[in-house]
């Protein structure tokens, strides 16, 4: 697609059409829409690219790399965080050239533990704040959710949009909360989640994704992961397409973060093609791409190891989390 | 004028895999001619490849819970039930074994009676082994001292090569009524019995993943399963005669501690009742203590 048409200028300040919720709905209304049928086939065209050898040997390091290691369940213990903490720093403690994880990703309340049991290994904390998974809270309530986790240690928070003031046009209203959660988010990276499953078409998608860019989130994320579907091809195709043409427009690079619905390796490189293909080599790099997964860096494990033994392993070799 | 009648299109079938309680082709999508005792074409069956054992090793372990969970008595329903479909479906497997072993009518037949009262010998065991095998031993303490055999789980089978039906249900029965689950290779000339066999157990109360079955190169799928670390035993019975090949996979065999069967010097008379130990073979002993009260 090509954005420049409806997108301001690569000159003018994107910004500008945040003015009111009128420039805004033009703007986002504006973009062109997604062919539903031809970015499903797309994606599927991508997705039976043959990664093989040395080749896949580089993709997998690459996907555990990438890998926002999560766990958001109402019966998270500190002890279950800190287990996931040492799978982050060590994902397979058996082989050393074995890269670490990008992120742990917990609730606020877990961020302090989480913290202590990364270290200093490099393996940043993110937290969901802003009344996850719903989101639906009072704006100060969402704030100081946000500032409590970054309080804490957080280096990166996840936010949810209001997936119903989006749906129902406001979007004004979704862009100042962006907004004010990046304020409150200081020195921690921001990353937004659509929650696609929610938005019902792609054409949202690509108008949720713009609108989160222009907010200054750092990285746009599809799903929570409590919602079906979460993160399909196409769609992370389509919120690729949106980075892209961010930068385009812009010059600001923004990442992406699929969550939720990637449990095999094969899911995983299939994106990695994606990402190469739509957006570009710029972004295969845990910095601008990521996976939120918890069962996804197990299967990746049991591949490597075939991969470096050269024989099947089994669930029994790497950990149940 | 009037159209002539045409002659009614034959409708051939598919030979294929049964993995997971379905019957998907190979994922190599290659497919091996099964020719009949006189060398005659018989059917395109599918060539399994190592990521359809790899397949079908997750299916079974997916399955293992489940059925290891169940009641020995359930399985011995269950098992039952396996013989009463066979036996539903006897004259296509009288047809296949004649056709693919080269024996008459009157053998098949006999062949196939075989199968099904082997079936109907191994589901009356599956409530029994634990008593004759297991028990309470005697100990110097105030204990209770028992032990009792628990399936080891996902077990790989090299069916025999030569009988394709009986020697097939031999080698898959002790398995699962045990409360193992399965992934067969099956004999590789002769596998149509073994196809018609998945299907019996798509139709009878066996859960999916519980059997699956390949059919294809004992040879060539047989090392991915003895290296494979999910795998916890492996029946070498489709290698009988080939020692050097059968020494390779034991050896391969090794890393994990599997349990093997090793191949027989020639393929046994699978008429004959087998011993306790073609079950025991896939059981592990679990002992446990317990205080006595005074």
């Amino acid at each position: 697609m090509d954005a420049e048409e409806h997108a301001p200028g690569t000159t003018a300040a994107p910004l500008d059409v945040a003015r009111s919720d009128a420039s805004l709905r033009r703007f986002l209304h504006g973009l062109p829409g997604v062919d539903q049928v031809g970015a499903e086939a797309r994606a599927a065209a991508l997705g039976t690219r043959s990664i093989k050898t040395t080749a896949k040997a580089t993709a997998l390091d690459l996907a555990i790399s990438m890998v926002d290691l999560t766990t958001l369940e109402g019966a998270d213990t500190q002890g279950k965080v800190r287990a996931l903490g040492a799978k982050a720093v060590h994902p397979d403690p058996s082989d050393a050239s074995c890269p670490r994880v990008a992120a742990v990703c917990v609730y606020p309340d877990m961020v302090a533990t989480a913290k202590a049991a990364v270290g200093a290994s490099g393996v940043k904390v993110a937290a969901v704040a802003t009344a996850f998974p719903s989101g639906r809270a009072a704006l100060d309530i969402k704030l100081a959710d946000t500032r409590d986790a970054v309080e804490a240690g957080a280096d990166e928070i996840d936010m949810v949009i209001d997936r119903g003031a989006f749906l129902s046009g406001r979007y004004l209203e979704v862009y100042e909360e962006i907004v004010a959660v990046r304020e409150a988010c200081g020195p921690a990276h921001l990353k937004v989640i659509l929650e696609t499953g929610e938005l019902a078409t792609y054409d949202n998608v690509r108008r949720a994704s713009w609108l989160a860019m222009l907010a200054g989130g750092h990285f746009i994320k599809t799903s929570t992961g409590k919602v079906q579907p979460a993160a399909t091809l196409p769609v992370t195709m389509i919120m690729l397409e949106a980075v892209r043409d961010f930068r385009e427009a812009t010059g600001v690079q923004i990442g992406v973060k699929p969550a939720g619905g990637i449990r095999s390796a094969k899911d995983a490189i299939k994106n990695l093609v994606v990402v190469n293909e739509v957006a570009g080599p710029d972004w295969l790099d845990p910095d601008w791409f990521r996976f939120g997964a918890s069962t996804l860096l197990n299967d990746l494990l049991m591949q490597r190891i075939k991969l470096t033994t050269g024989r099947y392993t089994g669930p029994d070799y790497v950990t149940v989390d | 004028m009037t159209p002539s009648p045409t002659a009614r299109a034959d409708v051939r079938k598919t030979y294929k895999l049964y993995i997971g309680g379905a019957f998907p082709r190979s994922e190599s999508g290659h497919t091996y001619e099964a020719l009949d005792a006189k060398g005659r074409w018989v059917a395109n069956a599918a060539l399994a490849s190592r990521k359809d054992a790899r397949d079908a090793v997750v299916a079974a372990r997916s399955a293992f819970g489940g059925w290891s969970g169940r009641t020995a008595y359930n399985r011995g329903q269950v098992v039952y039930r396996v013989a009463e479909v066979l036996e539903d479906r006897r004259a296509q497997f009288v047809e296949a074994v004649q056709r693919s072993e080269g024996v008459n009518a009157r053998q098949a037949s006999a062949t196939v009676d075989a199968s099904v009262d082997r079936l109907v010998w191994y589901a009356g065991w599956a409530d029994k082994i634990e008593q004759v095998v297991g028990g309470s031993n005697p100990v110097a303490g105030p204990y209770f001292n028992l032990s009792a055999p628990e399936p080891t789980g996902v077990v790989a089978v090299l069916a025999p090569q030569a009988s394709s039906l009986l020697g097939l249900v031999s080698v898959v029965a002790p398995v699962i009524v045990t409360g193992n689950t399965a992934v067969v290779v099956s004999s590789f000339r002769r596998p149509l019995p073994a196809v018609t066999f998945g299907e019996v157990l798509a139709t009878s109360d066996v859960p999916g993943g519980v059997v699956n079955l390949l059919t294809g190169d004992a040879t060539s799928l047989g090392p991915w399963l003895a290296a494979h670390m999910d795998v916890n035993a492996i029946d070498l019975a489709g290698l009988a005669g080939d020692a050097v090949v059968a020494a390779q996979h034991e050896v391969a065999a090794a890393d994990n501690l599997k349990r093997v069967v090793r191949a027989p010097a020639a393929e046994p008379d699978w008429t004959a009742e087998p011993p306790l130990t073609a079950m025991t073979a896939f059981l592990e002993t679990k002992t446990v203590w317990h205080p006595r009260g005074v």
